[in-house]
């Protein structure tokens, strides 16, 4: 648990960058501080390990004040993890990871050996054990910080815009694995970003803050999205915030009916496809049943071919989030949306309607439990 | 020339080329010995603190424009009353030898912590490394290729000073070239000024082996 | 200071002074002609990039006496001959320009390239117009370096007898007075002040669009 205890930083007596916060990022639990910039989410997230001092006020780590500490001491319970990974380049990779667990006293063989497990466990292969930080992509890099951070198994950890510096893809890559990381692990992380997004995907408890550093609103993204506490934070969070409100894990279990769909394979000839279609559009799939794209019966002239399928749908995996659903469904040029297994095999397809009322019924189930 | 370098009466003896090639070294690396001493700590504290910076650009710039030969004729005839003996010649050069190759090693140290990447020292204080620890496992390191290219450049303006202070009666290569000059031996002067340039390529090359050995493969990024 | 002395030297004491400003800019500014075109070929090819650099890295190590002493072998002059101190300062300077003029070119934000090629520029016109001029301040700070060690090099020549400043310092030491010393110096130290600003003043003139240039 890190408490916040009406933590205020000025600079100069001029300038409040952090305005007598007051907040619990609880134990096991990622909370994320979100905002403008200028709304001093990273000043917070530096004093915390004393990076920067407070200029009033206190912060603990499980009711202990940080304050008193030896410093360096403090740094050293709390992992690190900042944008562009910081990685030291004139170590490996595995030398760098170890640094953490040789500050806090292990030996340096054992501290190596740590490093090698948690390449793995980052999603990296012991092939860049002995790779120096220049060697490899800005999402490897980002990996690497990550373990570093871990190597001490700190209790806490601090996470400064840690997927900012990456391309959307491996930005989502990264907060996947993240997100399964930390199931796993269970730390208490403060994580600053300024995207919404990546706050209500990752965030246990969010922190929204305004220009100046005061408090907006500390809820539950789904809380957060459902009942913003004024105008500034639902503005902050956006237009979409009731499409939104369907990617969260509740709508999950609506369960959306499945349908079964015939499906063709590339090479059949449009009298087959003819045969098997139900109305203008066929679903195709491999040899391995996996989803391929769409035929449309009325245009093909010949054997099926890669060319002719139309590959607009999106996919939902079995067991994704309502948004998912409705995109695959909303997507699908059918207008049936194509829902796969794990392994991307056919489990069947969902329509629109179908979609629409799953939603219905889970927002009235939501509505229900309200207070 | 080739007569000159096949006597062997001009390799041997306390005015021989060997000799003259311990001389001109060992007053080199005296004078480089200092020139650390003085410029690599002050280096150190601008690039880490950022404090003085234009001050050292100054004095650098400063220095630079100084005519060393000037300089060394001016402390001989500043300083040679106070000292007996071959120290007369032998501080003053010293002294101008040490002004000329401090700037270099003082920029280029400053130079290179100051590029040492702002996010590492930013982990390495967030992961709790104190001060000193930031400065000798980080900061130094990684600074090494421009602190070796400010030393480089540090030992050429030694070495090619040494030869002038030949003028005030320093040993060392440039003997054979002031000699020369005085006793109109074109040979002499020659064979001065190729040893002189031979010494001073290979002195470059052993920092260049030296820097590849201790710089990390993860900063000049060869494998 | 005996000013009585410099009074009376004065005539040749300006004399030494053009001999030893000619000696520094000469080089100087025929170094940056032939560095031009040279580092503009080192930039552009990697071939040439290690060669080009590659020597101008092993000229520059070789000591400036060292350099005075044998160029009579190369050029077949007389070693009281001027023409080695400006062939030997231009080796210097252009060993120096070459890498300032390649270092200059690379730091051309490629964006304004591509801005360049997308209008239709052609191979030189581009240099000329684009590269070229937004490379001066890299190339400038490079000239400046080359000036002042230049001027600083020069009264070297002292010591093999050519005519400028430094024959001051050698009188001086033969006559163990340091009027002729000290003025020496200071002459020096003004000269490398003078030229240095000069480099300063025309390269802003010549770049109105960096921050602190000249307005107009």
């Amino acid at each position: 648990m890190i408490t916040f205890d009406a933590v205020s930083k000025h600079y100069r007596g001029q300038t409040v960058a952090v305005d007598k916060l007051s907040l619990t990022a609880p134990s096991g639990k990622l909370t994320i501080f979100v905002g403008p910039s200028g709304c001093g989410k990273t000043t917070s997230l530096r004093m915390v390990n004393r990076l920067i001092a407070p200029s009033s006020g206190r912060i603990l780590l499980d009711g202990e004040p940080t304050d008193t500490m030896d410093v360096a001491v403090l740094r050293r319970k709390i992992g690190y993890v900042i944008q562009n990974a910081g990685l030291f380049p004139h170590r490996t990779v595995a030398q760098n990871i170890a640094t953490t667990a040789r500050l806090n006293g292990t030996p340096k063989d054992q501290a190596l050996r740590i490093a090698h497990e948690l390449l793995e466990r980052v999603g990296l292969s012991s092939a860049f054990a002995n790779r120096y930080p220049w060697q490899l992509s800005g999402g490897q890099q980002q990996r690497v910080g990550v373990a570093r951070a871990l190597a001490s198994d700190p209790k806490f950890m601090l996470m400064d815009e840690p997927f900012s510096a990456v391309d959307p893809v491996v930005r989502g890559q990264l907060q996947d694995e993240f997100l399964r990381l930390q199931r796993d692990i269970g730390k208490t992380i403060i994580m600053v970003t300024h995207d919404i997004d990546e706050a209500l995907k990752l965030g246990d408890q969010v922190v929204v803050l305004r220009t100046g550093g005061t408090l907006a609103q500390v809820a539950t993204p789904q809380e957060l999205l459902a009942r913003p506490a004024d105008d500034f934070v639902a503005d902050f969070i956006g237009r979409d915030r009731g499409y939104r409100v369907l990617g969260f894990a509740e709508f999950a279990k609506g369960g959306v009916p499945l349908g079964a769909e015939p499906t063709a394979t590339l090479g059949a000839t449009p009298e087959t496809l003819r045969q098997i279609a139900t109305d203008r559009w066929v679903l195709v799939a491999d040899s391995m049943n996996r989803p391929l794209g769409w035929a449309d019966v009325d245009s093909v002239k010949g054997p099926l071919r890669d060319g002719d399928l139309n590959l607009s749908g999106t996919l939902a995996v079995e067991g994704s989030s309502l948004r998912h659903v409705l995109d695959a469904a909303l997507s699908s040029p059918s207008g049936r949306g194509v829902i796969v297994g794990q392994s991307g095999e056919l489990m069947g397809t969902v329509t629109l309607s179908h979609v629409a009322e799953a939603i219905e019924a889970a927002r009235t189930g939501r509505m229900g439990t309200q207070p | 020339m080739i007569a000159w370098f096949s006597d062997p009466t001009h390799w041997t003896g306390s005015d021989g080329v060997f000799a003259l090639v311990i001389q001109h070294l060992i007053y080199s690396g005296v004078a480089l010995f200092f020139a650390c001493l003085i410029g690599l700590p002050i280096g150190l504290y601008v690039g880490h603190t950022g404090r003085g910076v234009v001050l050292i650009a100054g004095l650098a710039n400063a220095l630079r424009s100084l005519p060393s030969l000037g300089l060394i004729v001016l402390l001989v005839i500043l300083f040679g009353p106070v000292f007996t003996s071959d120290m007369a010649f032998i501080v003053p050069s010293i002294i101008v030898l040490v002004l000329l190759a401090v700037p270099p090693i003082m920029s280029g140290t400053y130079a290179g912590v100051a590029a040492v990447d702002p996010a590492a020292v930013d982990a390495a204080r967030g992961m709790g490394k104190r001060p000193l620890d930031i400065l000798f496992d980080v900061e130094l390191p990684c600074a090494l290729p421009l602190i070796f290219s400010g030393l480089r450049s540090a030992t050429l303006q030694i070495i090619s000073t040494a030869t002038i202070a030949a003028y005030v009666s320093l040993g060392g290569l440039g003997r054979l070239i002031i000699d020369g000059r005085a006793q109109n031996d074109y040979y002499q002067m020659a064979a001065g000024a190729v040893l002189v340039g031979a010494l001073a390529l290979l002195v470059d090359l052993a920092i260049g082996i030296l820097s590849r050995l201790t710089v990390s493969p993860g900063l000049t990024r060869r494998l | 200071m005996r000013f009585d002395w410099l009074y009376r030297e004065s005539g040749r004491i300006a004399e030494l002074f053009l001999w030893h400003l000619g000696l520094s800019v000469i080089p100087v500014v025929i170094g940056l002609l032939l560095a031009l075109p040279l580092g503009w070929l080192a930039q552009r090819a990697g071939f040439f990039r290690s060669t080009l650099l590659g020597a101008a890295g092993l000229l520059y190590t070789i000591p400036s006496l060292a350099l005075f002493v044998l160029l009579p072998l190369v050029l077949g002059t007389r070693i009281l001959d001027p023409m080695n101190v400006v062939v030997a300062l231009t080796v210097y300077a252009l060993a120096l320009l070459v890498r300032t003029v390649s270092d200059g070119l690379e730091s051309v934000p490629p964006d304004v390239i591509q801005a360049a090629n997308a209008m239709g520029y052609r191979r030189l016109p581009r240099l000329f117009v684009v590269e070229l001029p937004l490379a001066v301040p890299v190339i400038a700070a490079g000239l400046r370096v080359a000036v002042v060690s230049n001027v600083s090099i020069v009264s070297v020549a002292a010591l093999i007898g050519t005519p400028q400043l430094g024959l001051l310092f050698t009188q001086g030491l033969q006559l163990r007075f340091l009027t002729p010393i000290i003025a020496g110096i200071v002459l020096c130290v003004l000269l490398a002040a003078l030229l240095d600003g000069l480099v300063l003043f025309a390269a802003k003139r010549m770049t109105p669009w960096q921050p602190g240039g000249a307005e107009r």
